[in-house]
């Protein structure tokens, strides 16, 4: 049933992705929703949504309690408790769940990001079982009474032993009919995120923050293009390695950069998991420009042509700037690949520079 | 009874079982002495249960989103099993409830008795005399009102504007309904001066017969109406006549009355202010009697389920709904078990005499513990009680010392060095007084209008009453800002900030704030 109030929750979505909208900004350098995230749901904080008025200042809360406790003991007991909830005002900031899919919407329409067009064509045709179809055998379970009682119906008239004035319609164990289940093939198109970053000791707390934010808002925009997003995480020094999220965003080693055997890795992971006939492929590299030598760095530029480009929908490169590193790379970089739209590189100076950046990477629409 | 309490009208939505229970839990109530108007029930899901509560229980409300914010929050609450409405009541004749779908059968019997509980208090307490029992219909009027402006003058216009004046929604005087202010109109004296002055003829003083009482006997004029007296009187209206009038007269509660009556309002503005004040005065009563409402429904669920409704297969489940019922949490005073406890307290008090002079001046502890006069009076006093009393009377009469002492009441505050809240006081005077505290003008901030010609330029003077706690600066000059748009010109208002009487002052676009009597100082 549609309730009446639909129209003014409604509304009041409207006015907080309006609200949203305006702080978009501000979300998107502050990092602040991360780690408000849910499965589905991320909960912002928005204090301005309250109707002012007229009330006493915080300073002055206190009030009369019950239980025990000596004077100058402090209150027991967690500060809800139990009962109804507190129809006191302002207590708390106001909360809001939007849902990813929304933020992205929200973030698409500010960024002006295009819709990405999937390439070529990569679906996979997932098959998924609906119950649609009605069969004469089946369990228990999943007996249909209508179409039982139809059946039993169309029997007794059929047989002349149906009695309109006094109706009265018996199944027997021939009319059961049960519910059944139909394949549906799906086109489902799937993509895989594989970030990889320099972890080496010029990169900071700064700059690894800087990347969670950006890998944040990628992962949220590109969930929202696909039917199923996958995301790997390659850290590497002298040597890469494969770790979980957690641990990408949180190590710190120290030594050399050696940016090839990245591109190895992330080369043999697509090779074992990712057919590029059935992916979207977007390898997302982050650093601060520093490589070895300039022999390793030819290496990379020949992976790339030969083997990470082709297999990518495109190539993300976005250099955090850092006081040691040099910034050599991403000049080597566009040198390379000036005339190739797969290669995106963009400089992220600091926090604020995030929003342009993610603008750069995903406004190519591919 | 007169009404009939067992009208077949009523009963759409109430499966028969229940309609059956309906009619026992009506019976018994009635046979207890509740005085109830005809109640009906309504089951719905919980989906319209948070739409309901949303919307403050009736089924059409003007269009707004605010209401959206609270269905989304209740509804987010009961899908995650944090919160539960068991049930809703209007106050309306016949009186409409709402029950939970998915509520026991036992508890929705609890749930009836309770509500005839309320609805008792409804029609008989006096602080809801003045309320419209047709309210559910005038409710939707205003909705049909307001959609209608909103087609006219632009949806998002018409919002903004409610927004306006939801924020000052508190600016009311509950006991406006109540009062009859004698107005410079009203007066046939100050009216005939001022038409003499605008006649253009020299003030002089009006006749000293208008000033005189009824005398009997004319040895007695002397005495009755000195001389001196009269002509002090007739000087003071004629100077009365001659200061300029001030508007208000008298330092006025009632803002949004005020501003309806004098601001600048368009009609459609107007209506929609009058609308706002309409329903803040309706909901008013049940701010003001929020534990003596649910102290009352709670006392007659309790008696009338564990004496005669409750079957003793539901007992041990009733036991558990009611003990949550009434669970206290050491932050915070359950309306529900307060005033429960106390109406208990008074009933039992009345019944064994423990009240009265002789009473109170008693020392002995062993005496006051013993005390025992036959007088049986419990049950018509809590009956009188309910009928007069609102939350702070009741408090302030009915809180004792020694209530306040077996229930473990304290004060707390919150310790800024340990940043946690500590307790304060156990003594007596200083609960009740917090206590007394929070429940003055729904523990909301005093305001009144004293003049609308401040620094005659046309502002508003609002003064604060401040009452030991400082309002929140922020949101009062946000509060302002909207207040700005009703009156058209700035706001100043008047309070006390750490110890500093300022005007806070707002003129629309930006806000200053003055220590009263000193430089500018911009906030």
């Amino acid at each position: 049933m549609a309730l009446k109030i639909e129209g003014d929750v409604g509304r009041f979505k409207q006015i907080v992705r309006g609200r949203v909208r305006k702080d978009l900004k501000k979300f998107m350098s502050s990092g602040e929703l991360i780690g408000r995230q849910g499965k589905d749901v991320v909960s912002i904080p928005l204090p301005q949504i309250q109707l002012p008025r007229f009330r006493f200042g915080d300073n002055e809360e206190g009030g009369v309690g019950s239980g025990e406790g000596e004077e100058g003991q402090p209150v027991d007991g967690d500060g809800d408790g139990t009962g109804k909830a507190g129809n006191a005002p302002g207590e708390h900031v106001l909360e809001v769940d939007v849902t990813l899919e929304e933020l992205a919407e929200i973030m698409g329409e500010e960024l002006e990001l295009p819709r990405i067009e999937p390439r070529g064509s990569k679906q996979i045709q997932a098959k998924k079982d609906r119950y649609t179809r009605v069969s004469s055998v089946g369990p228990d379970a999943l007996r249909h009474f209508k179409r039982t009682y139809k059946q039993a119906l169309r029997r007794q008239i059929a047989a002349g032993s149906y009695n309109p004035a006094k109706p009265s319609v018996v199944p027997i164990r021939h009319d059961t009919r049960y519910r059944s289940w139909k394949e549906d093939a799906k086109p489902e198109r799937n993509a895989v995120i594989l970030y990889m970053m320099d972890v080496s000791g010029s990169m900071g707390a700064a700059q690894k923050e800087i990347v969670r934010i950006e890998a944040f808002w990628i992962d949220t925009w590109l969930r929202s293009q696909y039917d199923g997003l996958e995301t790997r995480y390659i850290i590497h020094d002298a040597a890469a390695k494969e770790v979980d999220r957690d641990t990408f965003f949180h190590t710190r080693e120290s030594g050399g950069t050696l940016i090839s055997t990245a591109y190895k890795l992330c080369r043999k992971i697509i090779q074992a998991d990712y057919p590029t006939a059935d992916w979207n492929i977007y390898p997302f590299q982050f650093s601060d420009g520093d490589n070895w030598s300039g022999s390793d760095t030819r290496d990379c530029m020949k992976m790339l042509e030969e083997d990470l480009l082709p297999a990518s929908n495109v190539f993300c490169y976005g250099q955090v700037e850092s006081e040691y590193g040099s910034g050599q790379f991403l000049g080597d970089l566009t040198k390379q690949f000036a005339e190739d739209d797969r290669v995106i590189t963009s400089k992220i100076a600091d926090k604020d520079a995030i929003q342009a950046s993610i603008k750069t990477f995903l406004g190519k629409g591919r | 009874m007169s009404q009939d309490l067992f009208d077949i009208r009523f009963r759409h939505g109430l499966p028969e079982h229940l309609q059956e229970v309906q009619r026992e839990v009506a019976r018994v109530a009635a046979d207890a002495g509740l005085d109830t108007f005809p109640v009906v029930f309504e089951m719905v899901s919980s989906e319209e249960m948070s739409m309901l509560a949303a919307y403050g229980g009736f089924p059409t409300r003007y269009p707004h989103w605010r209401f959206g914010m609270e269905f989304e929050q209740l509804h987010k609450s009961y899908t995650y099993g944090l919160s539960k409405i068991y049930e809703m009541v209007i106050n309306t004749d016949p009186c409409y409830a709402y029950l939970m779908d998915c509520n026991s059968d036992m508890d929705q019997k609890l749930v009836m008795a309770h509500v005839y509980g309320h609805c008792d208090f409804f029609k008989n307490n006096l602080w809801f005399a003045h309320t419209n029992r047709k309210m559910v219909d005038e409710m939707a009027n205003h909705a049909v009102r307001v959609r209608r402006i909103a087609d006219r003058f632009g949806v998002q216009r018409v919002e903004e504007f409610i927004d306006c004046c939801l924020s000052v929604e508190n600016l009311i005087d509950p006991h406006a309904v109540a009062i009859r202010r004698q107005s410079e109109a009203d007066d046939p004296i100050q009216a005939s001066l001022r038409q003499a002055a605008e006649d253009g003829e020299e003030p002089e003083r009006p006749d000293a017969a208008l000033f005189k009482g009824p005398v009997d006997r004319s040895y007695m004029e002397i005495y009755v109406n000195p001389p001196a007296e009269v002509e002090r009187r007739q000087e003071e209206a004629l100077q009365r006549s001659q200061a300029p009038r001030k508007v208000p007269e008298h330092p006025e509660r009632d803002v949004l009355g005020f501003i309806l009556e004098h601001g600048p309002l368009s009609p459609w503005e107007a209506e929609i202010l009058a609308i706002i004040r309409e329903e803040a005065l309706y909901f008013a009563p049940q701010g003001q009697t929020k534990i003596m409402n649910e102290g009352w429904a709670t006392f007659w669920h309790t008696r009338l389920m564990t004496e005669q409704l409750a079957t003793t297969g539901e007992i041990v489940d009733y036991a558990d709904h009611h003990s949550g019922t009434v669970a206290m949490s050491p932050y915070r005073l359950n309306p529900y078990k307060l005033g429960l406890e106390l109406f208990r307290d008074v009933e039992a008090r009345w019944d064994t005499g423990r009240h009265g002079r002789e009473y109170d001046a008693c020392e002995d502890l062993r005496e006051r513990k013993e005390w025992f006069r036959d007088e049986r009076g419990g049950m018509e006093k809590i009956f009188q009680v309910r009928r007069i009393y609102n939350d702070l009377q009741f408090v302030d009469a009915f809180l004792t010392e020694d209530f306040c002492r077996e229930h473990g009441f304290f004060t707390y505050g919150y310790d800024k060095k340990s940043k946690q809240h500590l307790v304060e006081s156990r003594r007596f005077a200083d609960v009740k007084g917090k206590l007394l505290d929070q429940l003055t003008n729904f523990g909301q901030p005093i305001i009144e209008v004293v003049d609308a010609n401040a620094e005659n330029r046309g502002e508003l003077l609002l003064v604060h009453r401040h009452t030991g706690s400082d309002l929140d600066a922020a949101w009062a000059e946000t509060t302002l800002s909207n207040l700005v748009r009703l009156w058209r010109r700035p706001v100043i208002l008047e309070t006390e900030l750490n110890d500093k009487r300022m005007h806070i002052r707002h003129d629309g676009t930006e806000c200053t704030r003055k220590a009263v009597g000193a430089g500018e100082e911009t906030a």
